[in-house]
């Protein structure tokens, strides 16, 4: 590490580990279609070159990602694991506040932290026990000095210059965001205000509690799975659970919002406001009209917020913060090969939720992860969507419902938001 | 700690396991909710979840209502890859008993077979059940599934 990095570091800047290689450049030799964002060619779900350069442009670059809640990171000497790509992180409490390192020692690359959460006094690999304290300074190589006169560092051994790559740390009303970039601007600017706002509706400052996790590995590329939490048009035809229960209907007023240009989007709807004159349910075919639920508690919406609003948020590249009726989730996007993407899910309540909401939140929860009355339907779906893009990447997908613009729409029936995000990552790939 | 067990009793919790088992791996969504009591609790979740106390469920079901209605949703409101799933359960350690209260926990392996694919292991864990004697034989007041797996292979379908 030089010194120019050094004084980043101290800055509360990323500081790259001594030992993290700087990835050469990936050069792409594809062609995008000529339509341009209302096409996508279906190699970039496949191609293992554009998967590594999504990593590093994406999970390593430019942007924020969320790696928990502060709530689970209680004392001083709590920490959790964290995956950013394909990067663990460790987050960990100190007397002075929360810091994001990277779970790679310095000395051999090993994995320091090995469990999900716990607490620690430091942090030492356990391979030679080089120990770090929980800002991720070096502070102990055994035999630095040797044994009886022998062996041992080199005397310019400096413990300063063989730290855990930090990461920059950005902590929104309990939630915490980390970036291995320098240059991306603060968490809230990255987000606009518009995504700002809406995740302070749902994260105002009010202490929250974790009511569990759910984790899943979906065999599909990992953006099959981010379009399709940006497409409410699937969402009125696929899901009947959501039809059926007017949770998520055709006809319920639906913001579908592309914000920083295209990079995360904000959708919400009012499930409890129709337009008029229209029965949409027609043309639903898998519309059930028949079905009742014996506990409708799974389905009675009580409005938290004063607004009927039911919200998902994406922020680029691997979060979405989802109130569902009363389900709060965070879901984070861990993408394993150009096949897999694992998805963390993280439910939560407010802190001073009585037993009645827990329990709402509790039972709502039976919609969404891996045995989700709606989210079932995509990890399905997506599953046989990848199996069939693997044979064919050289075809492409059309993407026109709504028009071909990129800017928000009040409906459903639209793709706006995965034309908007392959304007952004055409620009951000260079594609 | 039960040094001896009532006389049957074992055999009377396998039976349960078997049919559940049975009732399950045939699809018989419509039959799975009659093992449950009125007041039960059903759950399947990570032992992540279950070691440090959350009490969030992949699969939630409090009250019989709830059991009934994730049967109804199963068959109804989803649409899934077909699949085979195959229980294999292991030998009983029978916690407690108290008065026609049974506090048991069972090894149990679900291994799931889709279309066009190897078989894989969907669950391995645990049943953590309170076993209730009913007019009707033994019924099921709480099951608790813990998976000890990190996490499920794309989705979990069917209850376990």
């Amino acid at each position: 590490m030089n010194t120019a990095t050094a004084e980043h570091a101290e800055a509360g800047h990323a500081c790259p580990g001594t030992h993290a290689p700087e990835a050469a450049p990936i050069t792409i030799q594809r062609r995008w279609p000529e339509e341009g964002h209302t096409r996508v060619p279906l190699w970039i779900y496949t191609d293992p070159a554009i998967f590594r350069k999504e990593l590093s442009v994406f999970f390593g670059g430019d942007t924020w990602n969320y790696v928990g809640l502060e709530c689970e990171v209680p004392e001083v000497g709590s920490f959790k694991r964290a995956w950013i790509g394909d990067k663990q992180v460790v987050v960990v409490r100190d007397a002075d506040g929360i810091n994001v390192v990277e779970n790679r020692c310095a000395h051999r690359g090993g994995a320091i932290c090995w469990k999900n959460k716990g607490e620690v006094k430091d942090l030492t690999c356990p391979y030679h026990q080089w120990s770090y304290n929980l800002k991720g300074d070096l502070i102990g190589v055994p035999l630095k000095r040797g044994v009886h006169g022998e062996g041992g560092m080199p005397r310019d051994f400096d413990n300063k210059q063989h730290g855990l790559r930090k990461l920059r740390v950005a902590r929104f009303n309990g939630s915490i965001w980390a970036s291995f970039s320098d240059t991306v601007p603060d968490f809230e600017t990255y987000c606009g205000p518009e995504l700002t706002q809406r995740l302070r509706r749902m994260m105002p400052g009010r202490p929250l509690r974790v009511l569990g996790y759910s984790r899943q590995l979906i065999p599909c590329n990992w953006k099959l799975y981010f379009e399709n939490t940006r497409d409410p048009y699937h969402g009125t035809l696929l899901h009947t659970f959501f039809i059926t229960f007017g949770l998520y209907r055709a006809d319920s007023r639906h913001h579908t919002a592309p914000v920083a240009e295209g990079r995360h989007m904000a959708t919400y709807a009012v499930p409890g406001e129709r337009k008029e004159g229209l029965d949409v349910k027609q043309e639903l075919t898998r519309f059930r009209g028949d079905l009742q639920l014996q506990d409708m508690e799974m389905v009675r919406f009580v409005d938290e917020y004063g607004d009927g609003q039911m919200s998902a948020l994406q922020i680029f590249p691997g979060a979405f913060a989802q109130q569902h009726a009363n389900i709060l989730a965070m879901r984070s996007i861990v993408p394993k090969s150009p096949h897999e993407v694992e998805l963390d899910w993280t439910y939560f309540g407010y802190a001073d939720d009585d037993a009645d909401m827990q329990r709402i939140r509790l039972k709502q929860a039976n919609l969404l992860g891996p045995s989700g009355f709606v989210s079932m339907d995509d990890s399905e779906l997506l599953k046989q969507m990848h199996n069939q893009m693997v044979g064919y990447p050289e075809a492409e997908s059309f993407i026109e419902m709504g028009g071909r613009g990129v800017e928000p729409q009040v409906t459903m029936a639209t793709e706006v938001g995965i034309r908007a995000f392959y304007a952004f990552y055409r620009r951000e790939m260079g594609l | 700690m039960i040094t001896t067990l009532p006389p049957g009793l074992r055999d009377e919790i396998e039976q349960l396991h078997d049919d559940y088992a049975e009732t399950v791996d045939r699809q018989d969504i419509e039959a799975w909710p009659q093992y449950f009591t009125e007041d039960c609790l059903y759950l399947v979740t990570s032992r992540e979840n279950h070691d440090a106390g959350l009490p969030h469920g992949t699969i939630y079901c409090e009250g019989l209502a709830m059991v009934c209605d994730r049967a109804a949703a199963t068959r109804d409101c989803t649409v899934f890859e077909p699949r085979y799933l195959r229980h294999f359960i292991g030998r009983v350690k029978v916690d407690a008993v108290d008065g026609d209260t049974v506090r048991a926990r069972t090894p149990v392996l679900v291994v799931e077979s889709v279309s066009d694919q190897a078989p894989h292991l969907l669950i391995v864990g645990a049943y953590h059940d309170v076993l209730r004697r009913t007019a009707d034989g033994l019924r099921i007041k709480e099951r608790r599934v813990v998976y000890d797996n990190f996490r499920i292979v794309n989705s979990l379908v069917f209850p376990v």
